[in-house]
């Protein structure tokens, strides 16, 4: 196993519960998922599945219900873990272009420390930098959404 | 978490250093990063401790391997705070003059 291309940790004064629900549930994710500062070329995303091991993950604008990226369910022990494939849905069929994502929802005392582990990113210099880009400002928005309840 | 930790783990040229090291090259061992800074091993360790207590670094274990990692959250954070608020567009349009002009003088 290579080691993960990003490891990002936030820690948020919330329940596992609540955080699981944001990532999960489309009706709070369109509330925060998103870029505040690039306005209308990017408009919130929300990730839609039945959440079950073995099922297939969308990600969707929320605009136009395009799937931006789509994948499977591989691990999901609510509101502990949850483990994704990530990949462009035109390469759905093409595992050797996939790559793998870990929500890890661990309660810390008074806060949660939410981290994000992505891997198998190397071989797709472009997704690489796209992500390396947009996770910090998602969990950054979600922690600002799940303290304040303010939608961004 | 606050926010007093984050400031002042960037507050230090070394410590700026090692997260520049990490930015270059993701998921460094201590020995790793050691090669590339002028000081002890341990001297290092105390400066990781630091960004890591701040939440700017963060630890993955690859089997026993230790392994550092730059998490940029944080530094998010503050710039929603502090930067986004303050006419974003303006002050890229600042920047951008004096990076031409910096230029221009080489």
């Amino acid at each position: 196993m290579s080691k993960p291309s990003f490891v990002y940790v936030t820690y948020i004064a919330t329940t596992p519960e609540k955080v699981w629900k944001a990532i999960v549930d489309p009706s709070l994710a369109r509330q925060y998922w998103n870029d505040p500062n690039a306005g209308a070329n990017h408009p919130a995303h929300v990730n839609v599945s039945d959440w079950k091991k073995g099922s297939k993950w969308e990600h969707q604008r929320v605009d136009n219900n395009n799937v931006d990226i789509a994948g499977e369910v591989v691990e999901t022990d609510p509101p502990r873990r949850l483990v994704l494939t990530w990949a462009r849905p035109k390469e759905l069929g093409d595992k050797s272009k996939h790559s793998r994502v870990t929500f890890d929802i661990e309660p810390q005392g008074k806060v949660v420390r939410l981290t994000v582990t992505h891997e198998d990113l190397e071989k797709d210099a472009p997704m690489l930098a796209g992500i390396s880009d947009g996770w910090p400002k998602v969990l950054a928005n979600l922690k600002t959404f799940l303290e304040t309840g303010r939608p961004l | 978490m606050t926010i007093d930790k984050v400031f002042k783990a960037l507050a230090d040229p070394t410590r700026r250093r090692l997260l520049d090291q990490l930015h270059r090259d993701n998921g460094q061992t201590l020995s790793a990063l050691c090669e590339h800074m002028d000081m002890t091993r341990q001297a290092v360790t105390q400066h990781l401790q630091l960004l890591e207590d701040a939440n700017l670094v963060v630890i993955h274990w690859q089997g026993r391997e230790k392994l550092h990692y730059l998490n940029p959250v944080p530094l998010f954070e503050i710039y929603k705070r502090w930067i986004d608020k303050f006419e974003r567009s303006r002050l890229g349009a600042l920047r951008d003059l004096k990076e031409k002009l910096e230029q221009d003088d080489e």
